[in-house]
């Protein structure tokens, strides 16, 4: 069952739509992300399950249970934060046990909850201490406690790691998924960064412009997008004009003029139909720069010049030109990156592309 | 040699300003029989005799009651109104805010005379009650200003993460709201207890016949002669309008440094 759904949702401010005929649910347990550009209406959307914001039509449940006339206060949810919001001027183990106070739990088991919350985010030793004297980090572990200790049927979490700092962000989402794998949460997660969305969800719901783009499970929407928005939305993609010249059991030909011939499989062109023109896409990362001379038969290998290397450590980011076609390639560096004017040949499997209608 | 002359010209403006109070505070303690100088001596007979002066005792008590009075009405006043206009969309926000603040832009002699002149047209006399609410339309500005100052530097995701946590509005207001709010409401209250009890030119108008706080008693006593009472009743009043909110801004102070903020 659907812990939270969403059924055609919009949300106007004045004349402005922010959402658009949004449905949405929420599988029990899971873990999901909105994830797209700042400005796409998720922080939006996000308010409206947690009763902050009204919904302009449209139908909210949680658990079942219609909950748009529901206010915020009964509605049983844990909200996290983008800047923690924690109470000040109450000590850790207050702020965690803030939600208790609320609900029929007495002082013992309230003071065990509240210890048993500490734990589960490493900060038992913290429970005395004032928000102010804790860094980022802990704040938004004792953020994440205070919410789930009441047990709530929802998670919500408003980007919750932008305000730390690159390593700690990484660390913390590891954190984050594991704790609420082993709490069975369901969780909704706002985040505009797609590694975050790759690496934490169970589904993805991309959004761009108050409309969702496309749902799925991580791999499924990297690997097969559903638009060319989703496709430069998640990591660096090259798309291409083609043709389909041939259509043969679960094979599909791509014809890129002046770039390959490529026979990809049907399931990675769900959306295309009977359509003759397409658009081919390949993740950045799936051309291959290998040595001028290099010969492969089970692969396409396409003559290119390297235009320009962007060197990022364990990788670069090389701009490629093939005849007309601009590409870029993401490789990981094995001894030496290609340099600027080096004649290379890209080598790319079929299996890895995907094809979109062109719209 | 231009900060020098800095100096002596700050110093100069200080004395200008603080020597008549110290001069005031000085002869409170004269033991001559005439509030002047020479000093013949130190005593506390002219504050004793303060003690003994019904009818300075009867203006005193009449200010602390108007002025504990006018600082909880305005603070209440203060914090509801600044609330509504912080937090919630009024319509006509800006002219209701300038309305409010209004009150320390007009002169006060054109805001005493206006009210005055307004219930009079209503048929309402002079009363103590007319008093209060003069006060409080006079010193409530000052409390709408200090606390939409703090108001505003409330982030609103604080009192929603109360809200998500299952407390309603109104106990999201007492648990969380009004304690970080609490500086600023203590500030605004000591303004609006001190001006209310250093008033005068509003008061003159206002104050129903027989009734004095201790501005206008010590102005009427003035008209008389002029006693070393006054001196000492100088004292008090320099004492509680310096005095209360030193403590106050003392007592915030240490309050949120036991807290580490
Ligand atoms: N209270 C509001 N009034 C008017 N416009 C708003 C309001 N809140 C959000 N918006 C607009 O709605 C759009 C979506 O905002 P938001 O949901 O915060 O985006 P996101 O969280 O995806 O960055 C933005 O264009 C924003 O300017
Ligand atoms: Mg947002």
């Amino acid at each position: 069952m659907a812990a939270v759904t969403l059924s055609n949702i919009v949300k106007r401010f004045g004349t402005f739509t922010a959402v658009q005929k949004m449905s949405l649910d929420i599988p029990e347990g899971s873990f999901c992300t909105l994830l797209g550009p700042s400005g796409c209406g998720k922080t939006t959307t996000l308010r409206m399950v947690a009763g902050l914001l009204d919904p302009t039509e449209g139908d909210i449940s949680i658990n079942g249970r219609r909950v748009n006339d529901i206010p915020i206060h009964k509605r049983n949810l844990g909200i996290v934060f983008q800047n923690y919001a924690l109470f000040p001027h109450r000590t850790v183990a207050q702020n965690v046990g803030f939600g208790l106070k609320y609900r029929p739990v007495d002082r013992a088991e309230a003071q065990r909850r509240v210890m048993q919350a500490l734990e589960l985010v490493q900060l038992p030793h913290l429970a005395d201490r004032y928000p102010s004297e804790l860094s980022g980090g802990q704040q938004q572990r004792i953020a994440l406690a205070r919410a789930v200790v009441v047990e709530p049927d929802v998670l919500l979490l408003d980007e919750p790691l932008s305000a730390l700092d690159a390593n700690l962000r990484e660390d913390m989402r590891v954190e984050l998924k594991n704790i609420q794998k082993r709490l069975g949460v369901t969780s909704i997660f706002v985040t505009h960064d797609q590694s975050e969305a790759l690496a934490m969800s169970d589904q993805i719901i991309v959004m761009s412009e108050g409309r969702v783009e496309q749902v799925g499970p991580p791999e499924e929407v990297y690997n097969t997008p559903a638009s060319e928005f989703v496709a430069r939305f998640l990591g660096a993609a090259n798309i291409l004009e083609a043709r389909v010249t041939d259509r043969q059991g679960d094979e599909l030909a791509l014809d890129v003029p002046g770039f390959a011939r490529v026979v990809i499989p049907r399931a990675r062109a769900p959306k295309l139909g009977d359509a003759s023109a397409a658009k081919l896409v390949i993740r950045a990362e799936k051309l291959k720069l290998m040595p001028a001379d290099s010969r492969d038969d089970t692969a396409i290998m396409i003559p290119a010049q390297v235009e320009a290397v962007d060197y990022q450590g364990q990788a670069a980011r090389y701009f490629l030109r093939v005849g007309d076609h601009a590409l870029q390639a993401i490789n990981m560096i094995d001894v030496a990156p290609f340099a600027a004017g080096d004649s290379v040949i890209l080598r790319l499997l079929p299996r890895d592309c995907a094809a979109l209608p062109v719209t | 040699m231009g900060w020098g002359l800095i100096r002596l010209y700050a110093i100069a403006v200080y004395a200008f300003m603080f020597l008549p109070v110290a001069v005031v505070v000085l002869l409170s303690f004269n033991a001559n029989q005439f509030g002047s100088f020479p000093m013949t001596g130190l005593s506390l007979r002219w504050f004793e005799a303060l003690w003994n002066n019904d009818a300075v005792m009867r203006a005193f008590r009449t200010s602390l009651v108007l002025g504990l009075m006018t600082a909880v009405i305005s603070t209440t006043l203060g914090v509801l109104a600044s609330l509504a206009l912080v937090r919630y969309d009024v319509p006509g926000k800006n002219l209701i805010t300038t309305a409010l603040i209004a009150p320390i832009l007009v002169p006060e002699v054109v805001l005493a005379v206006a009210l005055l002149l307004f219930l009079n047209w209503l048929g309402i006399g002079k009363s103590f009650a007319l008093l209060l609410a003069g006060h409080v339309i006079f010193t409530l500005p000052f409390v709408i200003l200090v606390v939409q100052a703090r108001l505003v530097s409330i982030r609103r995701d604080v009192e929603e993460a109360a809200l998500s946590l299952g407390a309603s509005p109104v106990q999201t207001f007492f648990s969380v709201t009004l304690p970080l709010l609490m500086p600023a409401v203590a500030a605004g209250a000591l303004f609006a207890f001190t001006i209310s009890f250093d008033d005068i030119t509003g008061t003159l108008f206002w104050k129903p016949g027989g009734v004095e706080t201790v501005p206008t008693q010590i102005f009427s006593m003035l008209r008389n002669s002029i006693s070393p009472e006054i001196n000492a009743l100088g004292t008090v009043m320099i004492l509680l309008t310096v005095g209360l909110p030193l403590l106050g801004a003392a007592i915030a102070r240490s309050l949120s440094t036991k807290r580490g903020r």
